[in-house]
């Protein structure tokens, strides 16, 4: 007979791990890095592979070298980190910003805090925002699409009307310049290439996960059957924009932006699906995440329609995502403690 | 020109409005202090550590001051610390025995085999909440080091070699947090002794003979021997266990060479003159004598150099 | 369906030996009576060593209010009353007897007949089932005397009988249900009767169709009972949340389950009450399944209290050769044995072999956040942040998140992607703070 073991209950484990569950999210972004490969060929599978390859290899080097234990690059959220960032950048960036962006991400939002779990903000955000802030014109504006992006697989059709038609800029950005210079909205949305549809399958502005608003709501239903994420968060998120866009929108719809524009748009679904998401940097309970989740929309309009910036919802996350401490503090409703109160 | 003397006028009412709300608010929340007690804190070691059973440093100069310092011993600081707190009060107090933390168990690896595999918290007093211990002996040292952990000397480590924790003599305090920790209650703060020389039955079975010495060839198995070779009544035999009193210990040592299993340790002794040796009463005990050291010791040369840590530097 | 309304977590049903009867194990030739085999004071022997004690014969008397009689389960000579080591190596006063033959006291109605009519009246019920030294067979082995003698601050409105047995792997209570339905039910109705209430429940998982079935069929001849097929949740036969599942009532923190009316009995306690009260039969023997992926047998017994556990492994072709670990109870909150000499008790329901690949700790890693244990602890704490807490020793904070409220289920631990050990520290840190409240005056 074998040296019994013996240990305190219970004595067996669910088939969740931490692997799996980024496994699952990097099966969910599956749709959106596949839609962008789709359309931007070469540029996208350089910009996908550089990303991962160099948040791994940092993460890898920093546990190794610095923090000096080990390495547990093998729970994969690495590899979600670089997908993430990916799909927060625009297809053509040069190598060195990746570079850059996968360093910020792995190496000061993630590591400096103590790694896996310990980080305060979402490290792909973080990455991001520094980057935008650092290299705005690599970000945004004229620079997003290079023409020889590489329409390797592509529609190139749709592509190149979608890219006339948004000149260059992001599709919120264009949407603002045109507000500024006095045109009405109604003006601005007969633009082709603004269309709904365009945008729900193939939004040609914006970084690379903001290509197809479908591709990141199949990821988005994918996590939730497989119990990965709730929905209260990325809901909220989403119910908070249109109410508050829409809002603005009723008073006057010739100033302010359709609330469904807003939805589509820039990086907000990736946001509300993918980013607020995170676990390390939400609030634990339903009723800390709706918090949560109410607090990035309401920002996330603010900035977009008073802001310097066309774009908010990352920086709306970063600073809720500092909120999330004192969300915590909201705690599940007790199965005893009504009954205590008597 | 007129607004410079006006700022400065206002500035200058101001301040001295403040000044005067700051100085009523001083008054009025002043808490009244025996300066004292500050005069005390100052000369404690600052450890904080409570093993003096108040609930630091500053606690333990109130309650000197209060209730005298007659009651009080601060393990840390020792005597020397004592005398000088009894001065700044105008008291007088005894000088203690310095102490130190010893370990009654030595069931190492190699004598108390474990029978069973624990997994889960590395921490004793969840394994002692589970179950009787990995190995069959259910007094002994379970080695998950909780006594390490309750330490804030760092005198206490736990060698993997033995799975026994070893107390550093010269950074042991006897503040006594280790013996709280132990869910075993193997640790006893015991006297440090002459030139730190101590006799000690390291073993805590209570078990019969026959089962203690089938579970740990170390254990002590209740025989007797040492209570009978013991001129002085220093020795006790209580439910199948031997205990040293060692208030009444006189370090003659006849008692490590009568232990049959070796449970039985001193410390910090010159080496045995070889012709103590046929001593021993049976051919085992004579076998574990052997080595240099204590006839007590196992015969593993890393347990024997820091069992003995203080002869090196003496 | 109904089911309790906060947490929980599925692990996976495992019922291998749900179709195996129960079989009589042979007697042994040695037991090994344990004073301490319920919650509470230990019982004191009252018989010397060369005595003959007869099956059924009182051998141990209670000590206190929360304590049970202890009988002997075997006829034969007393060796000796001293310490034995229990299943977790930990010594308990216990009583040796030497099997000689099979002879029964002669009050005990060794018929097959099932007798419906209950005789005795309120008062002579709860004296019969403390006489017998009935205890609570669903684990926690807690006196049914006590719990049916309520405090005067709580009114009793229903019994509710546990058929749940959300255990992987135990088969037991499904096999009682199975094979003694009526009893079971007459069980039910003795406790209504020794209450005086006149409602009955009995709480099934959906997982156990047929039991739902036999036992839906023969409760329309008894006045008050109702089947409560509930749907299939670790850990719905804890106590507080069967409660909360059948009635929809929430135990207060820190108070009886019976403030909220209701007082649950185990389908095996209920089927001893029948036994004690309509036969006059004390409490010594018991159903136990002898389970697991790797193991020879899968089988349930009715075993004599004070078997050795070894006995038992030995009659069922011996330990497999890849078990790692053995537990006595289910893999949720069972305890591991580390003495397979240990003899079995009133609640011992079963001998669980596991393989180290089923049960083997993963290595702890960061926790992520993620909130599960949040989402799956039934008293709606937050493990994460009491693990932490509890690591720390902050025991103010501790008691401020109700750590005392934890029912030790371990869906925590069960759920973790991280493999953080979170019941072991609370389980710790529980004991820890409950002592320090305890410790306080009382107000």
């Amino acid at each position: 007979m074998n040296t019994l073991i013996v240990s305190p209950s219970p004595h067996v484990h669910g088939k969740e791990s931490t692997r799996k569950i980024m496994g699952d999210v990097i099966i969910a972004l599956l749709p959106a890095v596949l839609v962008s490969i789709w359309f931007f060929g070469l540029s996208a599978i350089h910009l996908v592979c550089v990303s991962v390859l160099a948040c791994v290899v940092f993460e890898y080097l920093i546990q190794k070298f610095l923090m000096k234990k080990r390495s547990t690059v093998g729970d994969l959220s690495a590899v979600v980190t670089g997908v993430l960032l990916a799909l927060n950048l625009p297809v053509c960036s040069p190598w060195w910003l990746i570079l850059i962006g996968a360093l910020v991400a792995i190496g000061i939002a993630k590591m400096t805090f103590g790694g896996l779990g310990q980080n305060l903000f979402n490290p792909a955000l973080v990455a991001r925002v520094v980057l935008l802030v650092s290299f705005p014109v690599l970000m945004t504006g004229t620079a997003f699409h290079a023409p020889e992006a590489g329409y390797l697989f592509g529609n190139s059709d749709l592509a190149s009307a979608a890219l006339d038609a948004t000149s260059g800029a992001t599709p919120l950005g264009f949407v603002k310049e045109q507000l500024a210079k006095g045109v009405s909205m109604q003006e601005i949305m007969a633009t082709p290439g603004l269309s709904y549809t365009q945008l729900l399958f193939a939004n040609m502005g914006g970084s690379a996960g903001e290509l197809s608003a479908v591709a990141l709501i199949l990821g988005f239903i994918y996590l939730l059957c497989r119990r990965v994420i709730k929905p209260w968060i990325s809901l909220s998120i989403l119910a908070t924009v249109f109410v508050f866009a829409g809002i603005l929108y009723l008073g006057d719809s010739s100033k302010y932006v359709d609330p469904v524009f807003h939805l589509l748009n820039g990086g907000l679904l990736l946001g509300a699906f993918f980013m607020a998401t995170d676990y390390v940097t939400s609030p634990m309970t339903a009723k800390g995440q709706v918090i949560f989740g109410i607090g990035i929309g309401v920002i996330t309009v603010l900035i977009r329609t008073f802001g310097a910036y066309p774009e908010g919802v990352s920086f709306a996350i970063l600073i809720m995502n500092a909120t999330v401490p004192l969300l915590n503090k909201f705690q599940p409703k007790r199965f005893a403690e009504e009954a205590q109160k008597k | 020109m007129n607004i410079i003397i006006f700022t400065i006028a206002t500035l200058a009412v101001l301040g001295l409005l403040l000044a005067i709300v700051l100085y009523i608010v001083a008054q009025k929340f002043k808490v009244e202090e025996d300066p004292r007690i500050d005069t005390v804190e100052a000369l404690m070691p600052g450890a904080n550590c409570g093993g003096c059973g108040k609930a630091g440093c500053r606690a333990f100069a109130e309650a000197a001051v209060k209730e005298g310092v007659g009651s009080l011993f601060c393990p840390v600081g020792g005597n020397a610390v004592m005398q000088k707190v009894a001065e700044a009060l105008g008291q007088t107090i005894e000088a203690k025995d310095p102490q130190v933390a010893v370990l009654r168990c030595n069931g190492n690896c190699e004598k108390r085999k474990k029978t069973t595999r624990y997994e889960g918290v590395a921490s004793c007093a969840t394994v002692a909440s589970l179950y009787g211990g990995e190995t069959d002996c259910m007094f002994g040292c379970l080695g998950y080091g909780d006594c390490e952990a309750a330490c804030q000397f760092d005198a206490i480590k736990v060698n993997p070699e033995t799975g026994l924790p070893e107390v550093d003599e010269e950074k042991c305090t006897g503040c006594g947090a280790c013996t709280k920790a132990c869910p075993k209650q193997l640790l006893e703060l015991r006297n440090k002794g002459p030139k730190g020389r101590r006799v000690y039955v390291a073993c805590r079975n209570k078990d019969k003979g026959a089962v203690a010495r089938k579970a740990c060839l170390n254990a002590c198995i209740g025989c007797g021997k040492c209570a009978k070779v013991c001129a002085f009544e220093a020795i006790t035999v209580e439910s199948n266990l031997a205990y040293i009193d060692f208030t009444k210990c006189r370090m003659c040592r006849k008692c490590v060479a009568e232990c049959p299993t070796g449970a039985i340790h001193e410390v910090n002794f010159p080496p045995r003159p070889a012709a103590v040796k046929p001593a021993a009463s049976t051919p085992a005990a004579a076998a574990q004598a052997k080595p240099v050291q204590p006839a007590a010791q196992a015969p593993k040369p890393e347990e024997k150099k820091v069992e003995i840590p203080v002869q090196k530097t003496e | 369906m109904r089911t309790f309304r906060m947490g929980g977590v599925h692990p996976a049903d495992k019922k291998i030996s749900k179709d195996a009867n129960i079989e009589k194990l042979p007697i042994p030739k040695i037991v090994y009576i344990s004073m301490g085999q319920h919650l509470g004071a230990p019982a004191a022997p009252c018989v010397a060593v060369g005595d003959k004690v007869k099956v059924g014969q009182l051998i141990g008397t209670p000590t206190g209010f929360v304590s049970a009689p202890v009988h002997s389960s075997v006829s034969g000579t007393v060796k000796a009353i001293g310490m034995v080591n229990d299943l977790a190596k930990r010594p308990v006063n216990t009583i040796t007897i030497e099997v000689e033959g099979d002879e029964w006291m002669e009050d005990i109605d060794r018929s097959e007949d099932i007798i419906r009519e209950i005789k005795l009246d309120k008062k002579e019920i709860v004296d019969r089932i403390k006489a017998c030294g009935v205890v609570g067979l669903g684990g926690a082995t807690f006196p049914t005397n006590v719990k049916l003698s309520p405090p005067p601050t709580a009114t009793p409105t229903c019994v509710i009988i546990n058929g749940a047995e959300c255990e992987p792997y135990l088969t037991s209570d499904y096999r009682v249900m199975m094979e003694m339905p009526e009893q079971v039910l007459i069980g039910g109705s003795i406790l209504m009767k020794a209450l005086g209430v006149n409602k009955c429940y009995v709480g099934i998982e959906e997982n156990k169709p047929e039991a739902i079935k036999k036992l839906s069929a023969l409760a329309p001849k008894y006045p008050g009972v109702e089947i409560v097929p509930l749907k299939k949740k670790y850990p719905q036969g804890g106590e507080k949340q069967l409660i909360d599942a059948v009635i929809r009532k929430r135990v207060p923190s820190q108070g009886l389950p019976v403030d909220t009316g209701a007082v649950v009995q185990n389908v095996g306690t209920a089927f001893a009450v029948y036994e004690a009260v309509q036969k006059n039969k004390p409490l010594f023997e018991g159903i136990m399944t002898v389970t697991g992926d790797c193991s020879k047998a899968q089988r349930n017994f009715l075993h004599r209290v004070g078997t050795p556990l070894s006995f038992i492994m030995e009659y069922c072709g011996g330990v497999p050769e890849d078990a790692a670990k053995i537990i006595s109870g289910g893999p949720m909150m069972g305890k591991a044995v580390s003495n397979i000499d240990a003899p079995t008790l009133k609640g011992t329901s079963s001998i669980l072999y596991m393989t180290e690949a089923q049960t083997k700790r993963k290595a702890e890693s960061n926790c992520i956040r993620c909130g599960k244990c949040v989402s799956a602890c039934p008293m709606g704490l937050e493990p994460y942040l009491l693990n932490k807490l509890g690591r720390a020793a902050m025991m103010d904070e501790l008691e401020e998140h109700h750590v005392y409220d934890c029912i030790e289920c371990g869906c925590c631990s069960f759920t973790c992607p991280a493999f953080i050990p979170l019941l072991d520290t609370i389980r710790q840190s529980k004991a820890a703070v409950m002592k320090i409240m305890r410790s306080r005056p009382k107000k």
